[in-house]
This record gives C-alpha cells, sequence and structure tokens, in this order.
C-alpha cells in the first residue's frame, strides 16, 4: 500500500512533501532506540517512534523505511520536515498511541 | 560492474546530530548508483552510521574515508577523541558511557560496536587513549 493512502486509511496528519507519498508500505516496526532500528527494522517498515530530532530521517534513509509515524500528537522540529521532505520520507502523525496505530495497521497491511 | 577505484572522504563535525549519518547516507546512495548488492549496501549503511554516530557522540567528530574497488568496500573512520581504555568491555552489547542527554535522543544503546562486527565482513579498531581511534570497516564484494 502506498504510503499516501496509508495515511488516509488511518487518519494521520501528513507533515511532509508530496514525494515521499509514493512509496510502497509492507510492514511496520516500533522502537526508540535507533541502532536496534538500524539492525532490526526491514525495508518498507513504517516506523513509529517518539523521537523528533533530525536524525530519525538517517535512520529512515539507511534501512529505506517509507515513512516515519510521530504518535500521541508530539510537536515534530522544523529541521526534522524539512530534511524529511527533502529525502523524500514522509513524516505522518496521528493522536493515537503506538498500540492502537499498530492496532488498525495490521488490518490494512 | 566496471569502475576503476572510488575514494571519497568526508569530515565528520563534533556534536552536530543534524548531519549527523550525512556521510553514509551519501555513501549509502554512492553505492546503489553503482549496482551493489542491496544487502552489501545494506551491511556498509548500517556499520557506517554508527561508526560516524561514535565519532559524533564520543570523540568530538573525525573524518571518513571511503574507497571502493571492485572487489571491497573500505570504510575508515578516524578522530583524535578521547580512546577507549578497554575495547573488549566497549564491544560488549548494552555497555555504554553516553551521558543521558545522548540516550534520550535514543543513541548510546551500547549497540554501535556489536552492529559494526555483525555486519562489516572485516572489523579493524585501532585505538589509544588520550589519542583517538581508528575504526575499518570492509565489506567484501566479491565471493571468497
Ligand atoms: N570513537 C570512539 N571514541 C571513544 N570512545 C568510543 C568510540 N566508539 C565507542 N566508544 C566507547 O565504546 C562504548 C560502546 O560503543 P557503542 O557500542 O557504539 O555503544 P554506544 O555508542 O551506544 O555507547 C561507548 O559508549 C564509548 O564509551
Ligand atoms: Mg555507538
Amino acid at each position: 500500500m502506498k504510503v499516501r493512502e496509508f495515511a488516509e486509511q488511518l487518519n494521520m496528519e501528513i507533515l511532509t512533501g508530496q514525494k515521499g507519498l509514493e512509496k510502497d508500505v509492507m510492514g511496520m516496526y516500533i522502537c526508540d532506540l535507533l541502532s536496534w532500528v538500524m539492525s532490526h527494522a526491514s525495508k518498507g517498515d513504517a516506523w513509529i517512534t517518539v523521537h523528533t530530532h533530525v536524525n530519525i530521517v538517517a535512520v529512515a534513509l539507511l534501512v529505506d523505511i517509507p515513512c516515519i509515524i510521530i504518535p500521541e500528537g508530539i510537536v515534530v522540529e522544523e529541521a526534522t520536515l524539512n530534511k524529511a521532505s527533502e529525502e523524500d520520507i514522509a513524516i505522518l502523525r496521528t493522536s493515537k498511541t503506538a498500540y492502537q496505530i499498530a492496532y488498525e495497521a495490521g488490518k490494512l497491511l | 560492474m566496471t569502475y576503476g577505484i572510488i575514494r571519497k572522504d568526508f569530515v565528520i563535525p563534533a556534536n552536530d546530530f543534524t548531519i549527523a549519518g550525512e556521510a553514509s547516507s551519501c555513501v549509502k546512495k554512492m553505492l546503489i548508483q553503482l549496482g551493489v548488492d542491496p544487502q552489501k549496501v545494506k551491511k556498509t549503511a548500517i556499520s557506517m552510521y554508527e561508526a560516524e554516530i561514535n565519532a559524533v557522540i564520543h570523540a568530538n567528530g573525525g573524518i571518513a574515508e571511503v574507497e571502493i574497488d571492485r572487489n571491497k568496500i573500505l570504510i575508515r573512520i578516524k578522530d583524535d577523541g578521547p580512546g577507549i581504555p578497554d575495547l573488549e568491555l566497549a564491544m560488549q552489547e548494552g555497555y555504554t558511557t553516553a551521558p543521558d542527554s545522548i540516550r534520550e535522543m535514543g543513541f548510546g544503546a551500547g549497540m554501535g560496536l556489536p552492529n559494526m562486527r555483525r555486519y562489516a565482513d572485516k572489523l579493524e579498531i585501532r585505538t589509544e587513549v588520550g589519542k583517538g581511534t581508528i575504526v575499518e570497516i570492509t565489506v567484501f564484494l566479491t565471493d571468497n
């Protein structure tokens, strides 16, 4: 499923540019330890994290993560959004918890 | 692949998380363009990112030298930081000296060196207390 449709189906806010929305979401990964994400997430995973600093974009790029999901309405730094738009990584946000997001995503993916 | 030897150097700035990872991302893009096998790109990207982040958070930055030829990808990350007093201890999963402020950002899980060992085909670390550290990561492109 494309990031665009995934975001719409889960009612998530799209915080970044249009170009990042055409990649495929194939699974999901939830973790806040960056080294752990690097070595355990798979290509195509939507990644849920509470981190909002700009380095999450580097991690997403390195593991071919198409979109980062920020749960519970956390505010994301402008620099992170700019970098993500530049690199065609989508950042999505919702007021839901990681559990609620994963539960709903599991029915879609 | 039909290229000769490719060399590229990067500066890794101190304490700048906004650009930490930039060198690794750039190398990843280069490797994809060269048509390197995705599995080998991944191994290289992960181990280089960990070494790059270590230079940023533990050693006031450094430099990365990248060399790609037909047979291998060689990445050397050098810093003039404090060095690692007990390398065997530092290699253990979960061991970290990163301060809370760094851990709160999701770094400092103590998995960087173990990840390098896991993903690099060859890992060589030379370190001297008070002088600095050189991490050399090799990923082979040809079998045998
Ligand atoms: N380039 C370096 N310079 C000085 N110390 C380092 C360097 N790289 C690693 N270390 C030391 O080794 C420890 C373990 O490193 P690592 O496995 O990457 O975990 P982490 O970076 O999460 O602490 C670090 O906490 C630090 O004490
Ligand atoms: Mg580390």
